[in-house]
C-alpha cells in the first residue's frame, strides 16, 4: 500500500497501463470475491423489487408495475399470516430447547471426560452430514411404525427441528468454548469460586456470544426448513410450505414482503451484535 | 505491514487442547437430554429406515405392513430410479464443482484481502440466507425467466438461439443448487484460509517461490480441511435436494429427492424408505472414497 503512485513513478517510470495491470494482478481475487458476492446478492435484490410488484395476472413473476399495496396488505394472501404465526412458534420453541440441550452438550465434550466421547461426536455429526429428505423420511418411517402417523402436525415439526437444529447448537458453542482459555476458569477456582459461580461468573459470559449466534443459526435454520418439515408436517402449514403451495398456483407478491422483512430484521440484528460486541471491546 | 499483527495467540488456543478434562458423572448429566434426542429421533429412525424399507411393498397405512426382508424393494428402487439416482450425484458433483471454482476466491479475498472489511465481507457471505430458501429459489425463476435480462444477453449474444431458453433446463437447476449451498462452502474454507499461518508465505516468498507456487505450496494444502468439509457440506444436500428441481426445472430434471418425497406422499413407504436407504449409501460411500482421497481426517 506504501508502494502508492508517487515513489512508483520516481523510481521507475512506468505507463498507466503496467501499473494497471499490476494492480489488477494484486486485486483480481478480490475482484473477483466481489463479483460472488454480487451473484449471492442478485436474489436477494430481486425479492425486495419484487415486493413492491404489481402483478398483472395472478401467475404472473415479471415486474409489471410499482405499488406499495403488497406492504400495506401483508396478510392479503389467505392463509400466509397463519402460516407465518406457526413457523414463528416453532422456530422460538425449536431455538429455546435446541440452544439448551445444545449448550449443555457442548459444555459436556470441551470441558468433561467420560467414555463414549467418540460415539457421542459421531451421534451429533451425522445428522448435519445426513441429506434433508432422508433425515426426513427416517422420522416419518418412526413415527408411522410407531402408529402416530395420525398425530403427524406441530409436535412432530418440533421434534423434528429441534433433532436437527442441535447438531450445528454443539458445534457452534464447541467452537467457542474450545477457544476459551480453561486457566481463566482455573484461576477462579484458585481464588476459591465454586464451579457454580465459576460457571456464572466466567464460563457463562465468556461463552454467551457462542449461545447467541447458536440460537439465531437455530431460529434461522427451523424457520427455513421446508424438506423436512414437509414430510413430517401432517396437515399444518408453516411458512414455507405455504410458499411451496403457492408455487403451483401463482405467487402472490406479498411472499416477497415476507423475505424482505427477514431480510432486514437478521440484517440489523447482525449489525446490533456488531456493534455491542465492538463496545464491549471498547471498554 | 508486520506479520506479527495478523497471528493467532498461539498460547491460549494450544493450551485448551490438552486442557484438564473432568472426570465423573457430570459429563453424562449434561449430554444425556440432547444426547436423548439424538437417539430417539435421529438414530432409531435411521434404524426404522433402513426396515422400513425392508417391508412387505403390498401393505399400506390403513392396513399395516409386514416384514418380509423384501430385498426386492431395493432392485425395484434402483430399476425404477436409478437415472434420477444418478442424476442427482452428477448436478450435486457440478454444483460442488462450481462452488469451489466461486467460492475458494470470495473466502481467499475476505481471508487475505478484506482488511478492515473481513467483517463485513463475512456477513454479506451469510446475508442472502436470512431470506427464506424458497422465496430466494423463487427469484431465480425471475432471473433467469425467457423475458429477463440475461436470456435476452444470451440470445442477443447467440449463446442461446433465438428459441433458446435458461428456465427449466439442467443449467437452471445447477445454477440454484450452486446459489444455494455456496456460504456452506465459503464459511469452512474462510475458517481454514484464516488460520494460514503469514509467517509461511513469507518463508516461501524468501525462498524464491513465486506467488502462484507459494499458494500451491502452502496455502492450498494448509486450507484442505477447509475445502475437504466445505464441499461435503455442500455436495452432501444438494445431492439430497429437491426444491431446485422442481422449481427451476422440467420433468426430465427431476432428481431422487423428488422420487422420495412423491413416493411417501403416495403412501408407498418400503420403496420410498428403500430408495431413501440407497441415496444414502451412495452418499456415504462417495464421501469416504473421497475423504481418503483428499487425505483429511480431522472433520469432526
Amino acid at each position: 500500500m506504501s508502494t502508492a503512485t508517487p515513489s512508483a513513478t520516481a523510481t521507475a517510470p512506468r505507463s498507466a497501463g503496467s501499473r494497471f495491470t499490476r494492480w489488477l494482478g494484486d486485486n483480481v481475487v478480490l475482484l473477483v470475491g466481489l463479483l460472488v458476492l454480487l451473484y449471492m446478492f442478485t436474489p436477494v435484490f430481486v425479492v425486495i423489487l419484487m415486493s413492491f410488484n404489481d402483478p398483472a395476472a395472478r401467475n404472473s413473476y415479471s415486474f409489471d408495475g410499482f405499488t406499495l399495496d403488497n406492504w400495506t396488505n401483508i396478510c392479503g394472501p389467505l392463509g400466509m399470516c397463519e402460516a407465518l404465526r406457526v413457523s414463528i412458534e416453532i422456530g422460538v420453541l425449536a431455538t429455546l430447547v435446541a440452544t439448551l440441550l445444545g449448550t449443555l452438550m457442548a459444555f459436556a465434550m470441551v470441558r468433561h471426560r467420560f467414555r463414549g466421547r467418540a460415539a457421542a461426536n459421531i451421534v451429533i455429526f451425522l445428522p448435519m452430514a445426513t441429506p434433508e429428505v432422508v433425515m426426513g423420511s427416517s422420522l416419518l418411517a418412526l413415527f408411522v411404525n410407531g402408529g402416530v402417523s395420525g398425530l403427524l402436525g406441530f409436535w412432530t415439526i418440533l421434534i423434528a427441528h429441534i433433532m436437527f437444529c442441535l447438531s450445528f447448537v454443539v458445534v457452534t458453542v464447541k467452537a467457542r468454548l474450545a477457544g476459551l482459555d480453561p486457566r481463566l476458569e482455573q484461576a477462579a477456582m484458585d481464588l476459591y469460586a465454586n464451579e457454580w459461580q465459576t460457571f456464572w461468573r466466567i464460563s457463562f459470559p465468556l461463552v454467551f456470544p457462542g449461545i447467541l449466534a447458536a440460537a439465531l443459526l437455530s431460529f434461522s435454520l427451523s424457520f427455513d426448513d421446508f424438506i423436512i418439515t414437509n414430510l413430517n408436517a401432517g396437515q399444518e402449514v408453516t411458512f414455507p410450505m405455504f410458499v411451496w403451495g403457492a408455487a403451483q398456483r401463482g405467487i402472490p407478491a406479498q411472499i416477497n414482503v415476507v423475505g424482505t422483512i427477514m431480510f432486514l430484521i437478521a440484517l440489523a440484528a447482525v449489525v446490533a451484535g456488531d456493534v455491542l460486541a465492538r463496545r464491549r471491546a471498547g471498554r | 505491514m508486520s506479520a506479527a499483527s495478523h497471528l493467532p495467540g498461539g498460547g491460549a488456543s494450544a493450551a485448551s487442547d490438552d486442557a484438564p478434562r473432568k472426570r465423573g458423572l457430570g459429563g453424562y448429566l449434561l449430554l444425556s437430554p440432547g444426547g436423548l434426542w439424538l437417539v430417539v429421533f435421529f438414530v432409531v429412525p435411521t434404524v426404522t429406515l433402513v426396515a422400513t424399507s425392508l417391508y412387505d411393498p403390498s401393505g399400506s397405512l390403513q392396513l399395516g405392513y409386514a416384514m418380509t426382508w423384501h430385498w426386492q424393494n431395493y432392485t425395484d428402487a434402483v430399476v425404477d430410479y436409478g437415472p434420477q439416482l444418478l442424476r442427482s450425484l452428477q448436478y450435486a458433483v457440478i454444483a460442488t464443482i462450481a462452488c469451489v471454482l466461486m467460492g475458494y476466491p470470495l473466502a481467499y479475498a475476505i481471508a487475505f484481502k478484506g482488511g478492515r472489511f473481513k467483517n463485513l465481507m463475512l456477513v454479506a457471505v451469510i446475508a442472502p440466507f436470512f431470506t427464506s430458501f424458497l422465496v430466494r429459489t423463487l427469484s431465480w425463476q425471475y432471473i433467469l425467466g425467457d423475458n429477463e435480462a440475461v436470456v435476452s444477453l444470451l440470445r442477443w449474444l447467440h449463446v442461446l438461439g433465438p428459441e433458446g431458453h435458461l428456465l427449466a433446463t439442467p443449467f437452471a437447476v445447477i445454477t440454484g443448487l450452486t446459489y444455494n449451498f455456496l456460504p456452506f462452502l465459503v464459511l469452512p474454507l474462510y475458517a481454514s484460509l484464516e488460520k494460514v499461518d503469514r509467517r509461511l508465505l513469507e518463508a516461501a516468498s524468501d525462498l524464491y517461490a513465486s506467488p502462484f507456487t507459494a499458494f500451491r505450496k502452502v496455502t492450498l494444502p494448509l486450507s484442505m480441511p477447509g475445502l475437504v468439509a466445505g464441499t461435503l457440506l455442500t455436495f452432501i444436500p444438494a445431492a439430497g435436494d429437491y426444491i431446485n428441481s422442481e422449481l427451476l426445472g422440467n420433468p426430465t430434471t427431476r432428481m431422487v429427492g423428488n422420487e422420495i418425497q412423491d413416493l411417501f406422499a403416495a403412501g408407498d413407504y418400503p420403496t420410498a424408505s428403500s430408495l431413501s436407504v440407497i441415496l444414502m449409501a451412495a452418499i456415504v460411500l462417495l464421501v469416504a472414497i473421497y475423504v481418503r482421497r483428499a487425505g483429511t481426517e480431522e472433520l469432526v
